[in-house]
């Protein structure tokens, strides 16, 4: 019987408590965000929209290379490569199904070039489902995103228009193919 | 075989092989590069390094190179151990390779990063800087980006010492060490396109496919067959976003080994192109417009048409195509498509595998010969893979000498040195210089009469019984006996002919030798190259008919069918032209645009070889099947499905069934209830990347997965990757080994066949041991100022192939080629045109081996129908003459060429 009663007065007395509690949050600073009046502050590495970058001589970085999208776990993204007459490789086309990303950023991580990047922009949502499929014209931007510096064509062996054989970081000239010294 | 321990297991290995192979074929990893199964081993890379001990008490043992190893019995050896070593000289090869990887067409596919990965070197400790390398122009089939290698010596090993290519070679030496032709300009051999797969990196890589690259693992894919020839090479075709990228050797140790052919590998751009017929069409009559027409109103109309028609196969299409025909029309109104001559030659050679003492020849019989004699066959350019097979068989004459000398067969450098130039005897009749001169021991040039005529005395040498020939001159008599010893001595004698020389005599003659060489203990080699990749699959059909496409047309049909056939590429254009015009229906079924689909009225699309599947009879008359790599757009279907209300497997099984001895046709694949853990095996990899984005511009909802009427392969990554199961072998890849190099996963034995999967199924069983001759048939005499011979082109004279870009940079449209004599007699200038008797004039190059008064005119190019053509013709310096903008002299490569004419010909 006594355990009971003890029983029930804990209930109330848990009770009480709470509204005290409660009634405390009254003279605390609101923790709502008045959203969308107020945006919130966004982390640089929060996992967004993804855009693709340019390079720092502003040609675009992204070299076709497929690794993001073999990485990409919902297989979201397709693109194919070509390539400019000087021998650059470029995606001819670059297609993000936004309905399907699951902001992972695995591509991110996949891109050796620093094109693709996920940004702290979530407000993607649309009306219509077909307006979440993004070509390279939608997702390509004029700088270089989180990363200032890197250009892979600067460290790559292949030749590019601008860049011949043995102008790339660390190399040295051509070797002579009719030479016969070591 | 000997026992040995390796890292404490015990292993039953073959001691005739290398370390490395028995390794392999175990099913343990170790690392190589410069070692191939099909080149044996040279030891130059350094990376499969094992440790080898000396006795029990041996601990430290000493480094060797598997490759370059035998297996002693007992021996102990360690693959761990030497992991140090393997890790530090694949350091050494990797300090000055280019960052390339995601710009580089091998970047997963690439046998040097699975290495590496293997090796375990994963950091770059090198911070100097890199040798770099400037790269060549090799023409419209290899990509060239010399930075990348890593000089294992592959590249020369196989292009110049396998395939015999004397425009390449490797220059300078050490850290310069560079792999190229002596000048920038095309590769010039046949075979060039092995090199993408040879080269374990990126140095080498296929051109047109880099143009529309795509990963390996985006690539759908299904086993095929090369449709270029009859040799039927095995194939992985890869298709991405609807289109077909590239084509990939698939392995049949009896078929194709490891080696395809550049027609084969290059010449299937035609899929793509835009010569395709994508709809069908309709008209009321030949000259009215025509409409598009629905697949069941194009069905309908043709089914309506069939029971009035006739219909005209094609050495071109599937099996199961012609015999649909075939039943739709029934067997008394269905012709062959090819000429008389052409069906009669098909029939003989049936005949001839039926009831001759002799071995069809695949191509292991082929590399197994020790004396070879050709007649008649330019087999570089009607049925390429077997060059390349007959460029191996003049070694055996240094494999024996190594083998007397008690030294492996695996030891390639040091058997090369040990023979240096001695070859097994090669033999060539031929009406003009071929390719394979150069491996010959004597080339006779003659028409194909006259080298009919010696073969039969070479026939009546080996075995007098073989009816004699009269008339021969004291050279002529001493060649004979030459060739008849030689082939007598030899233990696997080779005869090859074939229907090149479109001569029944000269095919009869290759029969009589191998028949005469047939004795107690043993039966000569005989291969005999039919034209096209079905040539036997249509003769099989027509054994009881000799309805051929000369008879179609004095048939008076008022409508017919045309399957897959352009029938101006077989008969005169006079002789097409009034069968056509007294045509009331003309029905045509074809993947391309032909002068014979523009004048039908009822035009159906059908499928290409990568979008449909089927069976094709290669030239041993063996019959393997092929699977659509992809589906093409809906309105695109195959021959087989217009002709037929039947499933494929119900159209096979007719076949077998109506064929005689052609059970094994219907057992070619697995059936339809084939599973792999209860799965369909996928086409795409379980890599495939951009699923729900592929499409998603069309329609961001995606479609139901296209269903596959076979049920075998799916077309999606549903199911089972047959992962080290190759029944259905739709892409060479194992954990760990990205690249064709893993195909020694799926082999019985490194080298050898693979575990499942079907080598098609030899339709012709012959165990017959009487000698039966044919007799020896007198030439026709021939009138006119310039015998014809026929002159075949790798690039251009087959038909589909010569419709791809690539393809196209390397063939050259028509000319005729003669001798000098008969040029300075017919008053010829460097840049004067020959006007051939009523057919227009065309560019002319000079042959020194072709003899003075014949003419070779070549067969299928652009400018000059060889079918329009008599036997003998005259030739005249051309009036007002223009070089055609498609003429390529220096795209017609013999060795014989003294002096092209025209400005843009190029050099001779
Ligand atoms: S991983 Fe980077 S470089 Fe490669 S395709 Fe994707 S975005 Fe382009
Ligand atoms: S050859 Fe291989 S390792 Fe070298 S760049 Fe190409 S993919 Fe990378
Ligand atoms: S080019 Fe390729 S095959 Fe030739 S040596 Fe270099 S890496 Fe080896
Ligand atoms: S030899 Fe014939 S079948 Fe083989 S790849 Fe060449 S064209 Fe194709
Ligand atoms: S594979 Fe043995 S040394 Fe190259």
């Amino acid at each position: 019987m006594l355990k009971i009663f003890l029983h029930q007065l804990n209930i109330i007395w848990s009770q009480i408590v709470s509204l005290w509690l409660v009634f405390l949050h009254l003279f605390h600073k609101s923790d709502t965000v008045e959203y969308p009046d107020v945006k919130p502050h966004m982390f640089p590495r929060w996992r967004g929209r993804i855009i693709l970058t340019r390079d720092p001589d502003g040609e675009e970085r992204c070299v076709a290379c497929n690794l993001c999208a073999v990485a990409c776990p919902v297989d979201c993204i397709a693109l194919q490569k070509t390539e400019d007459e000087d021998g650059r490789w470029y995606p001819e086309f670059f297609r993000i199904n936004f309905s399907r990303c699951i902001m992972c950023g695995f591509c991110e991580e996949a891109c050796p070039t620093h094109a693709i990047q996920l940004t702290p922009d979530f407000e993607m949502a649309e009306y219509v489902r077909q307006d979440m499929v993004w070509e390279k014209e939608h997702m390509l931007i004029d700088g270089t995103g989180k990363y200032h510096d890197y250009n892979f064509y600067k460290v790559a062996g292949k030749a590019i228009g601008g860049k011949g054989k043995g102008e790339a970081l660390d190399e040295l000239p051509p070797t002579d193919r009719r030479s016969l010294m070591p | 075989m000997v026992k040995i321990t390796v890292d404490g297991k015990v292993l039953e290995v073959d001691e005739s092989k290398n370390l490395l192979e028995e390794i392999l074929s175990q099913g343990e990893d170790l690392p190589y590069f410069c070692w191939h199964p099909s080149m044996g081993s040279v030891g130059s890379c350094r990376q499969c390094a094992v440790i080898e001990y000396a006795n029990d008490e041996d601990e430290r043992g000493r480094l060797n190179m598997a490759c370059m190893t035998a297996p002693r019995e007992g021996a102990r050896y360690s693959i761990e151990k030497a992991a140090k070593f393997r890790a530090q000289a694949i350091e050494s090869i990797m300090i000055n390779h280019p960052h390339d990887c995601p710009v580089c067409e091998e970047g997963g596919e690439c046998h040097l990063q699975d290495m590496t990965v293997m090796s375990g070197h994963n950091y770059r400790r090198y911070d100097g800087k890199k040798k770099t390398h400037t790269n060549q122009y090799l023409g419209p089939f290899i990509g060239h980006e010399m930075n990348r290698c890593i000089t294992c010596y592959r590249c020369v090993r196989f292009y110049k010492d396998y395939a015999g290519g004397t425009d390449f070679g490797p220059q300078a030496s050490h850290d310069n060490t560079y792999f190229g032709r002596w000048q920038e300009g095309p590769l010039e051999s046949e075979f060039s396109g092995n090199l993408a797969e040879v080269c374990p990196t990126g140095v080498f890589t296929d051109k047109p496919f880099s143009k529309h690259y795509v990963r390996k693992w985006d690539l759908q894919t299904a086993p095929s067959l090369c449709a270029g020839c009859s040799v039927g090479c095995n194939t992985n075709p890869g298709e991405r976003y609807g289109t077909l990228r590239r084509v990939v050797n698939r392995f049949n140790d009896e078929v194709n080994g490891y080696f395809l052919c550049d027609r084969g590998r290059f010449g299937t751009g035609y899929v793509n192109s835009d010569e395709r017929i994508t709809v069908s069409m309709t008209r009321s009559a030949h000259d009215a417009a025509p409409h598009l027409a629905s697949t069941d109103e194009a069905r309908s109309q043709l089914q309506a048409m069939a029971a009035n028609s006739i219909g005209i196969g094609s050495p071109r299409a599937s099996l199961e195509a012609n015999f649909a025909l075939r039943e739709l029309v029934g067997a008394e109104n269905f012709y062959a498509g090819i000429s008389t001559n052409e069906l009669a030659m098909s029939r003989q050679i049936l005949d001839i595998y039926r009831s001759r003492p002799v071995n069809i020849a695949n191509i292991k019989d082929i590399e197994a010969s020790d004396a070879v004699l050709i007649l008649g066959e330019d087999v570089t350019n009607t049925a390429a893979r077997l060059a390349l097979a007959l460029r191996q068989s003049v070694r055996n004459l240094g494999k024996k000498m190594a083998r007397d000398m008690k030294f492996p067969e695996w030891q390639d450098a040091a058997i090369r040195q040990l023979t240096m130039d001695r070859k097994s005897p090669l033999y060539i009749l031929s009406a003009h210089a071929t390719r394979l001169d150069d491996i010959a021991a004597r080339v006779k040039i003659g028409t194909a009469a006259n080298s009919a005529r010696l073969g039969f005395a070479i026939a009546h040498e080996i075995d007098s019984s073989a009816p004699a020939v009269n008339g021969l001159s004291a050279d002529e008599k001493e060649l004979v006996t030459t060739i008849a010893s030689a082939l007598k001595e030899a233990s696997q004698p080779l005869i090859i002919s074939g229907t090149g020389a479109m001569s029944q005599a000269l095919i009869a003659a290759a029969a009589n030798i191998a028949t005469a060489l047939n004795g107690a203990d043993k039966k000569a080699n005989l291969a005999l190259v039919s034209a096209e990749a079905n040539s036997m699959g249509l003769a099989l059909l027509m054994e009881s008919s000799d309805n051929s496409l000369d008879q179609a047309m004095a048939s008076n049909a008022k409508a017919a069918i045309v399957l897959e056939n352009d029938l101006y590429r077989r008969a005169p254009a006079s002789s097409v032209d009034s069968f056509i015009n007294g045509l009331d229906q003309l029905a045509v079924l074809d993947s391309l645009k032909t002068r014979t689909g523009e004048q039908a009225n009822l035009v159906l699309a059908a499928g290409t070889f990568a979008e449909t599947s089927g069976t094709f009879v290669n030239y041993e008359v063996r019959a393997q099947h092929y699977y659509s790599v992809f589906k093409p757009v809906d309105t695109i279907r195959s021959s087989a499905f217009w002709l037929s209300d039947k499933k494929l497997s119900e159209l096979t099984q007719g076949c077998a069934d109506s064929i005689s001895g052609g059970a094994g046709i219907a057992t070619l694949t697995p059936g339809e209830g084939f599973s792999v853990s209860g799965m369909k095996v996928p086409r795409q990899q379980h890599r495939y990347s951009g699923r729900t984005a592929m499409r998603a511009n069309i329609n961001v909802h995606e479609p139901k997965q296209e269903q596959d009427e076979e049920g075998i392969l799916t077309y999606s990554m549903e199911g089972v990757s047959a992962l080290k199961d190759a029944t259905v072998f739709n892409t060479a890849w194992a954990g760990g080994w990205n690249s064709n190099q893993s195909v020694f996963k799926f082999q019985s034995h490194t080298g050898a066949a693979l575990k499942q999967a079907t080598k098609g199924h030899c339709l012709v069983e012959n165990s017959v041991s009487e000698k039966t001759w044919s007799e020896v048939t007198d030439a026709e005499k021939v009138t006119g100022d310039f015998e014809v011979f026929p002159l075949y082109h790798l690039f251009g004279s087959e038909e589909l192939t010569a419709n791809t870009e690539a393809i196209k940079a390397k063939a050259t449209s028509a000319y005729i080629a003669i001798n000098e004599a008969d040029a300075s007699k017919l008053g010829l200038q460097a840049s004067d045109g020959v006007s051939v008797e009523h057919n227009g004039a065309v560019p002319y190059i000079i042959r020194s081996s072709i003899a003075p008064g014949t003419v070779g005119i070549p067969v299928g190019l652009k400018g000059l129908n060889f079918r329009d053509l008599p036997a003998a013709i005259s030739l005249q310096k051309a009036t007002d003459w223009a070089t055609p903008s498609e003429w390529h002299a220096a795209n017609i490569i013999v060795s014989d060429k003294t002096s092209v004419n025209a400005e843009n010909g190029g050099e001779a």
